[in-house]
Formats: structure tokens, C-alpha cells, sequence
């Protein structure tokens, strides 16, 4: 007999359009962002092809242009940033603080909405003609010279970040007021914690962004003049309003992707979190110091040198709680009971990745090495390991580790095996390759380039073929589990953390009364007691 | 034995005890309505968690409102530094008395806004609540008015940006850009108010229906949070969009 459960409770399309449980929208939003994805990923796709030759002969210099702008403005703001907390954090925060929903399901809801309205005008303004600013928007091109659509392009991401806004809103109001008794902030899981964080950056980073791309439409539509230097205006003051934002969204990236490695290195190495007040401060302390190092993108741009040195030692500064993440996770898995399960395979890719990644950004974070790479392959390649080694490689190790919470249902793991290990080869064969282009002097957003590069670049387009295989094997076996897998019991993983008490899926209220809450998560007995207990 | 649905890969479960105290409220189960407020909705404890969750939204809220007036507060810092003189100059061309109206009327309507706060507070009759919630929406509107006539002023004397913009006095492009920067940060300022006139309209539609007494006045109380910002925005705008034409020397 099958139990009721959040996803045979209501049938049709309108149980699903007009829910307001939390579980529901974060598998609506699974749905559109593995749709933008795709989309995102098919401009990469012709990105990578035209770079096979030399010579500019697929894409037109033009064309070119709106392939890998449109590349970076779905990536970036359509998938990486909802990605985890609109998917993962929308259906676990919730029941990792013992609570029915978040504190408010009908503005849950909306966000959703918004994000979709932000994505039709993006959609729009790509099929009309593309934008060519490159993601960035920079003035005063994207004001006064670009051709296609950059109004409608800024006013998708515009509306979609008031989504984002509200996600990050309701995640603050329910951590703060909906945890369940004795479930004390030193009990909560550093996956709430680091989404805590990433509240903290949406709140106050997003309005910026979007009052700075509203100024843009509104120069480029009404000619009011904010950034027209025939005016006397400074688009440098651009930079700075767009980066205010924009560096900080690196960390609302790459946050939820660490709070989801903590989880897992603690499930699959069955020992509690070395130093769990560090790793969680570390989130807080990221999010602080990463609204400050925003001048390292404007080094060569006309800041002054005094303001550069400042950037480039809070640059610095703010590898350090990465880097106690890093050294944490390490010294979680020392002497751990270690199992090599999937997720923990993109737990393993992820620290590898994100290090790599997380390394170059101080070489950037210097000023002298930055204008030796600036605009060169070497930054595509250093953003690119954080936010595909890093950030993507996270959201593919949550999702495999949830999935039999999300959907009941096991996958197989053999195949998710094999595509993590195609995912982290195909990902470094694209992406190593980029720092030695860019350290030899190869430019970005060119579709041309001088035939000594020719090899790095083949190089780099048959480790993105290997990395797109990799992304479909597990859309195939994850379609694949939710029809035919295998039942999943409530904790697959014997992981501990309130979402494992509860069954898989989750009845729609999560918990019938408020659970009063003893530990905190992953208090696993020592592996040598296992035995005995078993 | 849930051992025996298992695939071969995944571990299963491990003996360890629960993380809960009250085993209950993690069995399966069908959702069962306890008794409660009317208001209460189901995925909150009690009254008290539903008022401080909706409080604490709308602070948060108001958090992300200032950074994006800040991100023009900003640019407006930066030019007025870059050019003094000319946003002195420029701001001379503003109606300082029409701006002093609509500042006291504005203050007036927080008064009224706060009435009617304490009048749902208490319990007071729907008549009084909607009536200070009408107050509070009569001035808005008035300073929405004041706000057209200056508007329309603006255009018949081309001061609006754009290929009709005409200064003839000494700084013209800084003119320029203070007047962008005044129809971005009024603009934007007037549609919050436009927005908080429709949300008043739904607290007196609610007032009326007798929805708000002692026990249950949240919403009057975080539409007032809203009313209140807006208010204390257009405080910062009136000094530093009007005001600073007293530098102005010829």
C-alpha cells in the first residue's frame, strides 16, 4: 500500500502550478533550470566548435559575440544561481530545521513565477536577434553602441533577480523563526548555514545588480545620461555597481555548492565535521569579506592603484575561509570510515576543482600577474573551476545524495559512478588547457586566434564533447529511477540529519508535529563501535 | 526488513538512535487540524512564530530596498563630487516650496499611517481604522499630484535628459546628469509610492471586513514598515535633490 506522500498528493497540472509546498517548487524550478541549462550549454556547444580552427569560419565575428554572451547570461543567472538554493535549499532547508514549509510558501511560489517571466524575456532577447555585450553589460557599449536587444536581455535579469531576492529572504525568516525546539544554531546543518550565508549575499548584493542593469535599460531607452561619458559620466562607476553584485554572486555560487560538500564528507566518511564552528563562520566570514573585493575586476580599468592594492589584499583575505573549508573537509576524511559512493565522487571532484580554482584567484587577486592575464584564458579557465568544478560539480553531489529523499527512488549506480568520473575528465580537459592558452597570451571573446594555439584549443572542445556526454548520462538514469528505480528506504545512505528520519518522499507536511530536536547532524558512532551495534 | 529493497551500492541504514525526543513527529502520517486562531496558518506553531516570521520579512525586505536606492545614492555621490558647482547650479532649477509641501505631507501621512496602526492595535471601530488608512492614501495621492505638476514643469522647460534637454547655464552636462539622477531616484521613489497606495487599498479593504483587532494586526503593521521607508527615502531626497541649490552662486 503506498503511503501519501508530497508527490501523489494532488494530481495535474494545477496541483503543481498553484502548489505552495516548498518540495513541489524546488522540483518546478529541477525542471526550468536543467531547461536553461541545456540551453545555456548549446551556446557553449558552438562557442567550443567555432574555437576548433583558427580561422573565424563557423560563426560570424557577431554571431560569436551573442553565443558566448548569451552563454554566460543563462549560466550564470538562469542555472548557477538558482541552482542549489532554489532546487536543494528550497526542498531541505525546510525539513533540516524541523519545520512544515518555509516561513512564507505563497512568495516561495512567486519567486518561481518571476524567475519564469525573467527567463521568457532572456528567451526573447536571445531568439530576437541576441544580445552581443558580453554578460557583463559593460557601458558604454551595451548603452549606446550594441546591436540586438539589450534592454529586453537587462530586464529579464532584472525581474529574475527579485526571485532570487525572495528565495533569499525566505531562507532568512525561516532559519531565523521556524527551527523546531532544541534545534540550536550549533545543531544545524552547515548546509543551512552556508544557504544562511548565501541569503545574506542575495538580500543585499541583488538590488544593487538590479537597480545598476535598470540604469543600463534606462540610458539605453529613454537617453537619460548616468554612465555616458559625453557627459561627463564614468563607466567605471558601471564596473564598480555591476561588481558590487557580481563578485559576491561568485560566492552565492559556490557557497550552497560547499554546504552540500559538508554534508557529504560527513555522511560518507561517517564521522562528524572537523571544527564545525570554523567551516560554519568560514560561510559567514566568505560572505562579509566577499562584498569587499570587488575592485580586483577593475584593476586595469582606470581604478586607482591606492584602490587596487586595498582589493588585492582583501582579495587575499578572503581566500582564508575558503581555504579552512578546504583544510576541514580534508581533515574530516582523514581516519574516516571513507566509502566511494557517487556523491562522495563529487565531493572528492569538488575539493580538487574548487582548490585549483580557488589558487589561480589569488594569482588574479595579484595586481602585477593580473595585467599580465587580464581579459586572457587563463580568467575563462580560473572562473570556470569554481563555477563548474566548483558550483556544478556540488549541485550534481546533492543531487545524487537527495535524490532518493526527493523522488524515493534509487538510481543506478554504476552509470552515476561513471558519469562523475566522464564529468571530472571531460572538465579538466576543457578547462586545463584554458590556463596555459591564456598564460601564452590568447585573448578571450575572440572567434579567431593565431594557429599556435590551435592544439589547447582542440584540446579543450574534445574535453567539453567528453563533458556534455557526462551531463546527459545522468538526466537519462535520473528520468530512468523516477519511473522504474529501485524503492528507497528513509536513509539509503545511513547518513543522520533530520531529513533521513523522515520518509522518502516526504509526506507534505514533512513532520506531523514540530520534532524536538536532541543533536545536531552526522553524530555518527565511532566506525570500530558500528560493528558491535549492528 | 529494508535490507532486502536495497541496491547492492547503497549502504542502507545504521543503527543510531533518532535525532528526535518526540518519535511522532516523524512517523508517516495524514495531517491532522488542531484547533487554532483562524489566521494561523498550517505550517506555523502558533500566532506568535506567524507575527514574528511576517515582521522580520518585511525588515529584511527593507533591507534590500535600501541597497537598491543605495546603488543611486551612490552614483549621486560620486557626481556630485565629480561636479559640485554644476549640481548647486542644477538643483536651483528645482521648486524648493513644492518640494517643502510635499515633505510635510508626506511626514503627515506617517502620522496618519501610524494612527492607523494603534487603531487596529486597540480594536477601534472598521470605520476609524479605514478612516486613518484613507487619510494615509489621500496624502499619498496628493503628493503624487504635487509630483505630476513638477514633472510636467520639468518637461515644458526641457530639463528632461535626452536630445531635448537644453541648459543654458554654465554646466550643462553636469546638469544633465543631476537631472537623469533625479528622475531615476524620484521615479523610483514615486513608484514605491504607487505600489504602497495599492497596498493600502487592500489594508482598507481588509480593515473594513473587520479582519484586523488586538489579536491580529500584522498586516496594518507591515504595510505601516513599508509607508514608514518610503517616507524616510524621499527625507534624504528632498535635501540632497533640492536643498543644495542654496550653494548656487552666479
Amino acid at each position: 500500500m503506498e503511503t501519501v506522500n508530497y508527490l501523489n498528493n494532488g494530481h495535474g497540472l494545477k496541483s503543481w502550478l498553484l502548489t505552495k509546498d516548498h518540495k513541489r517548487i524546488a522540483l518546478l524550478y529541477l525542471v526550468s533550470i536543467t531547461l536553461f541549462f541545456v540551453i545555456g550549454g548549446f551556446f557553449a556547444m558552438l562557442v567550443r566548435l567555432e574555437l576548433l580552427t583558427p580561422a573565424g569560419d563557423l560563426l560570424t565575428a557577431e554571431t560569436y559575440n551573442k553565443m558566448f554572451t548569451m552563454h554566460g547570461v543563462v549560466m550564470v543567472f538562469f542555472f548557477l544561481i538558482p541552482s542549489i538554493p532554489a532546487v536543494l535549499g528550497n526542498f531541505l532547508i525546510p525539513i533540516m530545521v524541523g519545520a512544515k514549509d518555509l516561513a512564507f510558501p505563497r512568495i516561495n511560489l512567486l519567486s518561481w513565477y518571476i524567475y519564469v517571466v525573467g527567463g521568457i524575456f532572456t528567451l526573447v532577447a536571445a531568439l530576437s536577434g541576441g544580445v552581443d555585450t558580453g554578460w557583463t553589460f559593460y557601458t558604454p557599449y551595451s548603452t549606446a553602441a550594441a546591436n540586438g536587444h539589450v534592454i529586453t536581455a537587462a530586464l529579464g535579469v532584472f525581474i529574475t533577480g527579485f526571485s532570487s531576492i525572495l528565495t533569499g529572504l525566505n531562507f532568512i525568516v525561516t532559519v531565523h523563526r521556524m527551527r523546531a525546539p532544541g534545534l540550536t544554531w550549533f545543531r544545524l546543518p552547515l548546509f543551512v548555514w552556508s544557504h544562511y550565508a548565501t541569503s545574506l549575499i542575495m538580500i543585499l548584493g541583488t538590488p544593487v545588480i538590479a537597480i545598476t542593469v535598470l540604469l543600463v535599460a534606462a540610458e539605453r531607452g529613454l537617453h537619460l545620461g548616468i554612465f555616458d561619458p559625453a557627459l561627463g559620466g564614468d563607466p567605471v562607476l558601471f564596473q564598480h555597481l555591476f561588481w558590487f553584485y557580481s563578485h559576491p554572486a561568485v560566492y552565492i555560487m559556490i557557497l550552497p555548492a560547499m554546504g552540500v560538500i559538508s554534508e557529504i564528507v560527513q555522511a560518507f566518511t561517517r564521522k562528524n565535521i572537523f571544527g564545525y564552528s570554523f567551516v560554519a563562520f568560514s560561510s559567514l566570514a566568505i560572505a562579509i569579506i566577499g562584498f569587499l573585493v570587488w575592485g580586483h575586476h577593475i584593476f586595469v580599468a582606470g581604478q586607482s592603484v591606492y584602490a587596487g592594492m586595498v582589493f588585492s589584499f582583501l582579495s587575499f583575505v578572503v581566500a582564508i575561509p575558503s581555504a579552512i573549508k578546504v583544510f576541514n573537509w580534508t581533515a574530516t576524511i582523514y581516519k574516516g570510515s571513507v566509502s566511494f559512493d557517487s556523491p562522495m565522487l563529487y565531493a572528492f571532484g569538488f575539493i580538487g576543482l574548487f582548490t585549483i580554482g580557488g589558487l589561480t584567484g589569488l594569482f588574479l587577486a595579484a595586481m602585477g600577474l593580473d595585467i599580465h592575464v587580464h581579459d586572457t584564458y587563463f580568467v575563462v579557465a580560473h572562473f570556470h573551476y569554481i563555477m563548474v568544478g566548483g558550483a556544478i560539480m556540488g549541485y550534481l553531489g546533492g543531487l545524487h545524495y537527495w535524490w532518493p529523499k526527493i523522488t524515493g527512488r534509487l538510481y543506478p549506480e554504476g552509470w552515476a559512478k561513471f558519469s562523475a568520473l566522464m564529468i571530472f575528465s571531460g572538465f579538466n580537459l576543457t578547462f586545463f588547457p584554458q590556463f596555459i592558452a591564456g598564460y601564452l597570451g590568447m585573448p578571450r571573446r575572440y572567434h579567431a586566434y593565431p594557429p599556435e594555439f590551435q592544439v589547447l584549443n582542440v584540446a579543450s572542445t574534445l574535453g567539453a564533447s567528453i563533458l556534455a556526454v557526462g551531463y546527459v548520462i545522468p538526466l537519462v538514469y535520473f528520468a530512468y529511477s523516477m519511473v522504474a528505480g529501485e524503492k528507497s528506504v528513509n536513509d539509503p545512505w545511513g547518513a543522520r540529519g533530520l531529513e533521513w528520519e523522515i520518509p522518502s518522499p516526504p509526506p507534505t507536511e514533512n513532520f506531523t508535529v514540530s520534532p524536538v530536536v536532541t543533536e545536531g547532524t552526522h553524530q555518527y558512532v565511532h566506525p570500530s563501535q558500528e560493528v558491535g551495534l549492528a | 526488513m529494508p535490507d532486502a529493497h536495497h541496491g547492492e551500492h547503497f549502504p542502507g541504514p545504521i543503527h543510531q538512535p533518532p535525532l528526535v525526543a518526540n518519535l511522532e513527529a516523524i512517523q508517516p502520517h495524514e495531517f491532522v487540524h488542531l484547533p487554532h486562531h483562524p489566521k494561523l496558518q498550517h505550517h506555523f506553531d502558533d500566532m506568535a512564530q506567524q507575527i514574528d516570521a511576517s515582521t522580520l520579512g518585511m525588515w529584511v525586505f527593507l533591507v534590500t530596498e535600501i541597497m537598491f536606492f543605495g546603488g543611486l545614492f551612490a552614483a549621486y555621490l560620486v557626481y556630485r563630487h565629480a561636479s559640485p558647482e554644476g549640481f548647486a547650479e542644477a538643483s536651483h532649477h528645482l521648486n524648493v516650496t513644492w518640494g517643502a509641501v510635499n515633505t510635510i505631507v508626506l511626514i503627515v501621512s506617517s502620522l496618519t499611517m501610524a494612527l492607523a496602526v494603534r487603531s487596529a492595535q486597540i480594536s477601534a471601530p472598521p470605520k476609524t481604522q479605514v478612516a486613518w488608512i484613507a487619510a494615509t492614501m489621500v496624502l499619498g495621492a496628493a503628493f503624487l499630484g504635487v509630483k505630476a505638476i513638477e514633472y510636467t514643469d520639468k518637461f515644458t522647460h526641457h530639463l528632461v535628459p535626452g536630445p531635448n534637454f537644453h541648459w543654458t547655464g554654465k554646466h550643462p552636462q553636469a546638469a544633465e546628469i543631476f537631472y537623469s539622477l533625479y528622475f531615476c531616484m524620484t521615479g523610483l521613489h514615486a513608484t514605491h509610492m504607487v505600489i504602497g497606495l495599492g497596498i493600502m487599498t487592500v489594508i482598507g479593504i481588509m480593515a473594513w471586513r473587520r479582519q484586523f483587532d488586538a489579536d491580529y494586526y500584522t498586516p496594518v503593521e507591515i504595510a505601516g514598515l513599508y509607508w514608514h521607508f518610503v517616507d524616510i527615502v524621499w527625507i534624504f531626497l528632498f535635501p540632497l535633490l533640492y536643498l543644495i541649490g542654496g550653494h548656487f552662486t552666479e
